[in-house]
């Protein structure tokens, strides 16, 4: 398979990368150099092998919902003290909704 | 007192011969005067690990602490620590003062040891050469025109530099293995699970893992008592009964001390893609080896040349979604000006992150997005089981496996940073045990052309002792760990 600049143009969209067309022009060799690499699995069959996730299959564990640290304040305090814009304990964004 | 091992400077604190903050002092020195060189630190804040260093002494004076209190160990700046800049090698997190520690940071601190700096890195993990790092490349203290190899690239130059005792590290593809082979260092992955990933900072969460960066197995041994156990705050932490990864160093030497140990020699280590000279080092550390009692068996990883492949999907695909979360919102680097959301994320993004970084969040997206997730993520996964089940197999014949870490000696800064597939390459040795979650370590087998190289053991789950042991017995036969580059003794 080959990408084309319009594809990833489309995918640094999906990825919330802004990219110029000259940037996408520029990738794509890269990109599709390691597509060729990639690309050698594609000869291998794997009918009936179960997909592997993790290295250790161990199941997801489950606590209690609780509070688990105390001072949420403070705490709120020193996460916001490195946001880029907060405003009454709320990080701001752009207007999303006219 | 450079030259010491860990235990060997624990035993001079406890016998006065030198205090934690003179030992704090001397090594800040040394960094003062040779990381404009060599770029291998991002930070250093003499202030807090001076307080630290203080701390530990009291410890001391009063008779506590641990094998650890009041020795400096530098981590690499992908670890949160509480009050100093988290950058991860990227712009993206250039005024990312953390508010919380990692648990290693944290295990490392309550074990009485002093942060000595934030080591530098390639940017969130991702290269083998670091010189992906928005701080600039590392240079090899062995010829500083050449890469210390990636991503832990800075830990592995400060720690042969002499500019720290030991260090920490990340190895998600081999980026532990790959630089201690680069540095003439002893660095471990342990097996997946073993050491928390909190608050170190994600890029393929399924195949990260944190492990030591140190002179010698020994070394590394003491270092991972404090790094490993278990913690609720990792979906993937092991719940195991703590283990002692030193208790096999003690053994007696004995004429043959390993005796009865079968080493599995993978044809797929051992064809072409090595460089000649290094193949040769190999060879005759496993010569040393039966020397040594052991007894070598030809074993194979029949899919190992798929592990590239299969990786460069999966690492990639999972530092998409990893990555997701720098979007220039609750930290880190947020673009000057923009018009609505979306700009604001794609500006940020579009400028905190380098191209290689950008690189792979791009392939990640392309291959979970719809209709190519079963061609792409769900065959790596397969391909990842596949590759499991040859290890396994493998082991049902020998205790441990060996072969080379890296497939040539140190590269030249530039030679492979245009090309990224030659970069991925450089990873083939290592990439197929964080597939499998083993544990592997590298460890100096010699020199070639002056820059050293790495051999590598890999173990079953979990006998992350047995191959300390079988490191630390080499090392009591040769003297390659110990050599240090000149202009830094």
């Amino acid at each position: 398979m080959s990408l084309t600049p319009e594809q990833v143009r489309r995918v640094a969209h999906l990825a919330r990368i802004e990219i110029s067309d000259a940037e996408a022009a520029s990738t794509v060799g890269h990109l599709n150099d390691i597509f060729t690499l990639i690309e050698k699995m594609q000869a291998v069959d794997t009918r009936g092998v179960e997909p592997m996730a993790h290295a250790q299959d161990v199941g997801q564990r489950l606590r209690a919902d609780r509070v688990s640290e105390a001072g949420e304040v403070a705490q709120r305090d020193a996460f916001q003290a490195i946001a880029p814009e907060t405003a009454a304990g709320l990080y701001l964004v752009p207007k999303v909704i006219e | 007192m450079i030259e010491h091992d860990l235990r060997a400077l624990r035993r001079a604190l406890a016998a006065k011969e030198i205090s934690s903050v003179e030992l704090t002092e001397l090594y800040l020195q040394r960094i003062a005067r040779h990381n404009p060189q060599l770029n291998a630190y991002i930070s250093v804040d003499p202030e807090s690990s001076l307080a630290q260093a203080r701390a530990a002494d009291q410890r001391l004076a009063s008779g506590e602490g641990g094998p650890l209190t009041g020795i400096p160990i530098a981590h690499k700046d992908i670890f949160c620590s509480r009050g100093w800049l988290t950058t991860c090698g990227s712009k993206m997190l250039g005024n990312f003062v953390s508010p919380y520690d990692a648990a290693v940071i944290a295990r490392f601190a309550a074990a009485g040891a002093v942060l000595l700096g934030k080591t530098n890195m390639d940017e969130f993990a991702m290269g083998s050469s670091n010189e992906t790092s928005f701080y600039g490349p590392v240079k090899n203290p062995w010829d500083a025109s050449c890469v210390p190899g990636g991503s832990s690239g800075g830990s592995a130059a400060a720690v042969v530099a002499r500019l720290a005792p030991a260090a920490t590290g990340t190895d998600t593809g081999g980026s532990i293995r790959q630089p201690a082979a680069l540095c003439n260092l002893t660095g471990m992955k342990p097996t997946y699970g073993v050491v928390s990933r909190y608050g170190m900072i994600a890029f393929a969460s399924s195949l990260d893992q944190a492990g030591p960066l140190a002179r010698s197995a020994a070394d590394c041994a003491l270092l991972l008592n404090t790094m490993a156990g278990f913690d609720e705050r990792d979906s993937t932490s092991l719940d195991r009964p703590p283990e002692d990864y030193s208790r096999e160093l003690d053994r007696g030497a004995a004429d043959r001390p390993l005796a009865g140990l079968k080493i599995g020699l993978p044809e797929q280590f051992f064809g072409e893609g090595c460089a000649p000279e290094v193949m040769q080092l190999v060879d005759t550390a496993i010569g040393e080896y039966r020397r040594l009692g052991a007894e070598t068996v030809a074993v194979s990883l029949p899919n190992m040349d798929l592990s590239v492949a299969a990786y460069y999907v999966i690492a990639p695909a999972e530092a998409s979604s990893n990555l997701a979360r720098f979007d220039g919102v609750r930290y880190g680097y947020r673009a000057a000006q923009y018009e609505d959301l979306n700009d604001l994320y794609g500006k940020s993004r579009a400028q905190g992150f380098g191209a290689e970084v950008k690189r792979r969040i791009l392939i990640g997206t392309y291959v979970l997005s719809h209709g190519y997730y079963d061609a792409y993520y769900l065959q790596a996964q397969r391909i990842r089981r596949l590759i499991a089940n040859d290890f396994a197999e493998a082991f049902r014949q020998c205790d441990v496996i060996v072969g080379p870490t890296s497939p040539s000696t140190a590269f030249k800064l530039g030679e492979k940073a245009a090309d990224p597939v030659q970069m991925y390459l450089s990873d083939i040795y290592t990439i197929a045990v964080n597939l499998a979650g083993l544990p592997a370590i590298s460890l100096p087998c010699g020199f070639a052309g002056g820059l050293p190289a790495g051999l590598q053991l890999i173990g079953d789950y979990f006998t992350e002792a047995r191959l300390l042991d079988v490191a630390h017995r080499y090392q009591q036969a040769s003297s390659w760990h110990l050599q240090c580059p000149a202009g830094f003794a």
